[in-house]
């Protein structure tokens, strides 16, 4: 079966490989320009490579709007790859190659015409090392999203956004006297909620997170946890975990990547998160959701 | 009411370090003692140079007192010796050299780091370091024979429509019909731009390290935030390279301080201090050196030694200012292992 | 000077550290297997296998406004240049040019991009254009130097007679530069063979055993290598010709080359050294290994790139030192193979003096030499590149090689993998 690679028709009807029929939008909504509210987000028929190593086969999934979404599974089996196709941030990797589409609201980010920089405004990413840019300031590392993408604001509209996104990220209180010291100068799991305002502050309608506690501890773990779960109303977000019990507490939706010996990942399972963990359908799924492997 | 206490964890006694031996292999024993006695010879060998030639310059300088400083002419037969004009003109053709370099050097850095497509970059980094393994001699040639000819037009250009500004006055009328072109050859421009050759694939080199150096984390940050590749240069690898590039500068302008074949071919030895950089003839410490020392008598190599250790005392501060930067910027840290 | 390895991006790939680097992306896509030889059941039923898919990042519309930029700017400047203004000369027009197409350029991608888009176009353009102009500049050097070379190369003689007896006016075919490259090779070799073991034995000093005195040596190792050539060559005239009246011989400016290659090996070699991870050299000692078996069987060559790349740009300023050779032994015209007495010339020298002579003939022959020369130093960065190819493997092997090292009875079944 062909990979269908041109750009959909607004207003056709696309088609992806199990032969769903998904309709697609009128307006493009890949563009410059904010455009709030969350979206919803759809990998079909997703491959990728590095070199000749093919990593990902054939992995499908639907994000649902305004919703969390946990990616889990052992580590080496793609997740992390697969999230980074999710931004086109997999391209920037020598070598890297990928197959399918990801339709942000029905429109295909990877089709010719869409810009990088246009495409990564609207999907941000929390990385798994906090990594907010230490030759600037707290505020300033906030609003680095805007001065990257050379969003004119206003000075008084520059300090209500680094505010509101800082209260977003459940920050604002432990900063709001010292914005104008380096954005290193925090511990962990602060600089990691920089980064979530940071991510937060250019309006992105999807949050992708690469296991954003791992790194850190319990504490600063729960305070993010519970900015997910604000946040949820407002983005869309895909989580990468490690951790079963986050996944499970964060997630309405998850979907299990597994890559056995020497063939590239793939998803068993995906579906509600309480099915996921309670009522798996294939054995692997239970077998790692009971902790009996990775 | 009391309460009952948990026990302390611990024994409740002061811990004491206890002191680590290991006895070291003979082989061991016998390779730190090899590496140490080449670290000494080395030691002895480098100190000594710069020692040697300290010493050799003090009878020339106590003769000659600071006017050795301030002579512009050097004429060793009639006793009158001094680098004041040898100086400027080291200098000179250095500053040329670096107001060249320096904006290629960090654009070709920048470019191989964070523009050129990723199957280039190997090929232009080699590119970049034959560009520096080329004989300087080499360079002259080119410079001579074939750079020449159209850099003195250009420099001609510059001393008719901005020939106001006194560094690019000629003494001759560039807007002549039949214009003399000797004036411009052989000058301090043509000279810098020759070691500018020299200079460009140092710098790039120290520089494009320590960009690649930048931590992809906060290179990734700011990709996913929607930055363009210049974003993302001026955001994370400009700051964060800061020290190699005034780190690979400095290291440059060593270089073009201390340059001598190139500088040999091309200029025209002239001993007075002028700003004029377009106009034929100047003179730098180590042309000096290399044109003079054949014919040189026992005191007049002293002179020669002094030259030489002056030279050597100033590109000696300008690296080591230039190594004590590149350490302390955060790039340095990053190599610091 | 730098070591040439870099690393592309492979720190993001915590699953795959073995992932073969270097493939080019490959439009339209390659075969595409599961790497891993072992044939294995799959584990559904065969699907047919996707093809990569090509994804850009310009747009068809950005490469149009390139195209149309450079075209119309080209035009306009034209018109303006050679009509309207009446000015002249080359570099003029292209100094110009760059301008106009910044300009033009600048506003055509005005017309449907947002502000960024646009400094960003403008930056990479000149960066582009700054990248051409330096390849420009550094090929224009070479292959001048080639094409000004050949004549002298047609005549077999110059590279088998020397020019005793030959007058520096004569026609190319007498005479030859055979006693200049002998002289070089002779010097330079003397040169590595003292410079380059004790320039690494002094970086492995620093890096791997620092012992006392290990910090002052790097400082002053750095401070030497501000040292000018020239004043290398001084110091070994004044001090060994002079002083202790060896006379001008082909080992004295060995020695005053050694002197200049020293400290740039030993900057290199520490720099080559530093960079290996210090998990290979505790993987060694952790496995029972003396310092110097870790330190000779897994540092040294994990830093072998490095080190090489040291070597080698060594060799090459070496090879093109003039100032050193031109001051501590003369230019001669006859062939000395015997660096202990009589002087000795070298190909640089040979140039610098065919210079001075300001005669055609000679000067061809000078830049024949500097082909010679030229030619000696690709040549040398072909071997570097082919030393230093890249060997797939990243971290994982190397740390598996360190096992295979050293563990002989280990039986398979044990070996974590």
């Amino acid at each position: 079966m062909a990979v269908e690679e041109a750009v959909m028709e607004p207003g056709s009807v696309g088609r992806h490989a199990q032969g769903q029929r998904i309709p697609v939008p009128r307006a493009s909504s890949v563009g410059p320009g904010p455009a709030p509210g969350a979206a919803r987000l759809e990998a079909v028929d997703v491959s990728a490579w590095f070199g000749d190593t093919q990593v990902l086969d054939d992995v499908s999934l639907s994000v649902p709007p305004a919703s969390v979404t946990a990616l889990i599974g052992p580590s080496g089996c793609g997740k992390s790859t697969f999230l980074r196709i999710l931004n086109r941030m997999h391209e920037s990797v020598l070598g890297a190659k990928l197959a399918g589409e990801v339709l942000l609201d029905g429109d295909d980010i990877y089709a010719p015409g869409h810009r990088l920089t246009d495409v990564r405004r609207q999907i941000g990413m929390v990385f798994q090392k906090p990594n907010p840019f230490p030759a600037m300031s707290i505020a300033d590392n906030v609003a680095a999203g805007l001065a990257l993408t050379s969003t004119k604001v206003s000075k008084a509209d520059r300090a209500e956004l680094v505010e509101s996104n800082l209260i977003r990220a459940g920050l604002w209180d432990e900063v709001k006297d010292r914005l104008s010291r380096p954005g290193a100068a925090l511990s962990g799991g602060q600089q990691q909620r920089l980064c979530i305002a940071r991510a937060l502050a250019v309006q992105p309608k999807v949050l992708l997170m690469d296991e954003p506690c791992s790194a850190l501890d319990p504490t600063s773990t729960r305070r993010i946890e519970d900015t997910i779960a604000e946040l949820r109303s407002q983005v869309t977000i895909v989580i990468v975990t490690h951790n079963m019990q986050q996944a499970a507490r964060v997630s309405e939706q998850a979907a299990f990547f597994l890559a056995e010996q020497g063939t590239p990942g793939a998803i068993v399972e995906s579906g509600p998160t309480d099915d996921i963990f309670n009522n798996p359908r294939d054995p692997r799924t239970a077998d790692y959701v009971h902790g009996r492997f990775g | 009411m009391t309460i009952d206490l948990l026990p302390p964890i611990g024994s409740g006694r002061q811990a004491v370090p206890r002191k680590l031996t290991s006895v070291r292999e003979r082989s061991d024993r016998v390779f730190h003692g090899a590496a140490g006695a080449i670290g000494m010879v080395v030691l002895a060998v480098t100190a000594g140079i710069g020692l040697y030639l300290g010493y050799q310059a003090i009878p020339t300088l106590r003769h000659y007192g600071l006017s050795f400083f301030t002579q512009t002419q050097w004429l060793p037969e009639l006793d009158r010796i001094g680098i004041a004009a040898v100086l400027v003109g080291t200098a000179e053709v250095a500053l040329v050299a670096m107001v060249v370099s320096f904006p290629l050097a960090l654009g070709l850095a920048l470019f191989v780091s964070d523009y050129a497509p990723k199957w280039t970059k190997s090929w232009l980094v080699s590119a970049v370091d034959l560009m520096a393994a080329v004989p300087s001699i080499v360079y002259g040639l080119w410079g001579f024979f074939l750079l020449q000819p159209h850099a003195i037009l250009v420099a001609r250009w510059l001393s008719q429509y901005l020939g106001w500004i006194p560094i690019f006055q000629v003494g001759t009328d560039p807007n002549a019909a039949v214009w003399q072109q000797s004036r411009y050859t052989s000058s301090v421009f043509i000279a810098g731009l020759a070691v500018a050759m020299m200079t460009i694939p140092l710098a790039t080199a120290v520089m494009r390290a320590v960009f690649d150096q930048a931590p992809i984390g906060e290179r990734e940050a700011a990709m996913a935030l929607g930055g363009t590749r210049f974003g993302v240069a001026r955001t994370v690898v400009l700051p964060f390279g800061k020290g190699g590039i005034i780190g690979g500068t400095m290291l440059a302008l060593g270089r073009a301080l201390g340059e001598t074949a190139a500088v040999l071919i091309i200029i025209s030895p002239e001993y007075i201090i002028k700003p004029r950089i377009l106009e034929a003839g100047t003179q730098t410490v180590s042309a000096l050196i290399a044109g003079n020392f054949g014919n040189a008598t026992k005191s007049q190599l002293t002179a020669l030694l002094a030259a030489g250790f002056v030279l050597f005392v100033i590109t000696l501060a300008v690296n080591s200012a230039a190594a004590v930067i590149i350490r302390r910027s955060r790039s340095g840290l990053a190599t610091e292992a | 000077m730098s070591a040439t390895t870099t690393l592309e991006g492979v720190a993001t790939l915590e699953e795959h550290a073995d992932a073969p680097g270097g493939a080019a992306q490959a439009p339209g896509g390659d075969a595409v297997e599961a790497s891993g030889g072992s044939p294995e059941a799959p584990k559904s039923p065969p699907v047919a296998k996707r093809r990569p898919r090509r994804v850009r990042a310009l747009t068809l519309d950005d490469w149009l406004s390139l195209g149309g930029s450079v075209l119309a700017s080209f035009a306009l400047l034209y018109v303006g240049y050679l009509h309207l203004l009446d000015l002249s000369g080359t570099v003029g027009f292209l100094v110009c040019w760059y301008f106009v197409f910044l300009a033009v350029y600048g506003v055509v991608v005005a017309i449907a991009n947002p502000r960024h888009i646009v400094v960003e176009r403008l930056v990479a353009a000149t960066l582009y254009l700054v990248a051409a102009l330096v390849i420009f500049a550094l090929a224009s050097t070479v292959v001048y130097t080639f094409v000004e070379g050949w004549p002298a190369f047609r005549h077999l003689n110059f590279f088998t007679h020397d020019m005793a007896g030959v007058s520096t006016s004569a026609p190319l075919s007498q005479g030859g530069i055979l006693h200049a490259i002998v002289g070089t090779l002779i010097m330079v070799g003397i040169a590595v063979v003292v410079a380059v073991p004790l320039g690494i034995g002094t970086a492995v000093y620093m890096t791997e055993v620092r012992g006392p005195g290990s910090h002052l040596i790097r400082t002053v190792v750095e401070a030497m290598t501000a040292l000018s050539d020239i004043l290398a060559g001084l110091f070994v005239y004044a001090l060994l010709v002079v002083g202790f009246g060896l006379g001008k011989t082909g080992l004295a400016a060995a020695i005053a080359i050694a002197v200049t290659m020293l400290p740039l090996v030993a900057r290199a070699s520490e720099v080559a050294l530093r960079i290996v991870p210090g998990s290979l050299r505790q993987a060694s000692e952790a496995l029972g290994a003396t310092h110097w078996k870790t330190t000779w069987k897994v540092v040294l060559p994990s830093a072998r790139a490095g080190l090489v790349t040291a070597g080698i740009l060594a060799i090459a300023r070496g090879i093109g030192e003039t100032a050193v050779v031109l001051v501590t032994t003369g230019a001669t015209s006859f062939f000395n193979a015997n660096p202990v007495s009589e002087p000795m010339t070298s190909l640089p020298l040979f140039i610098f003096t065919a210079y001075q002579t300001h005669q055609p003939e000679a000067l061809k022959r000078g830049f024949g030499a500097a082909s010679v020369l030229l030619a000696m130093v690709l040549l040398l960065f072909v071997v570097a590149r082919w030393i230093v190819r890249d060997k797939s493997g990243g971290e994982r092997s190397r740390l598996l090689i360190v096992q295979r090292l050293f563990v002989r009875n280990v039986d398979d079944g044990e070996t974590e993998q």
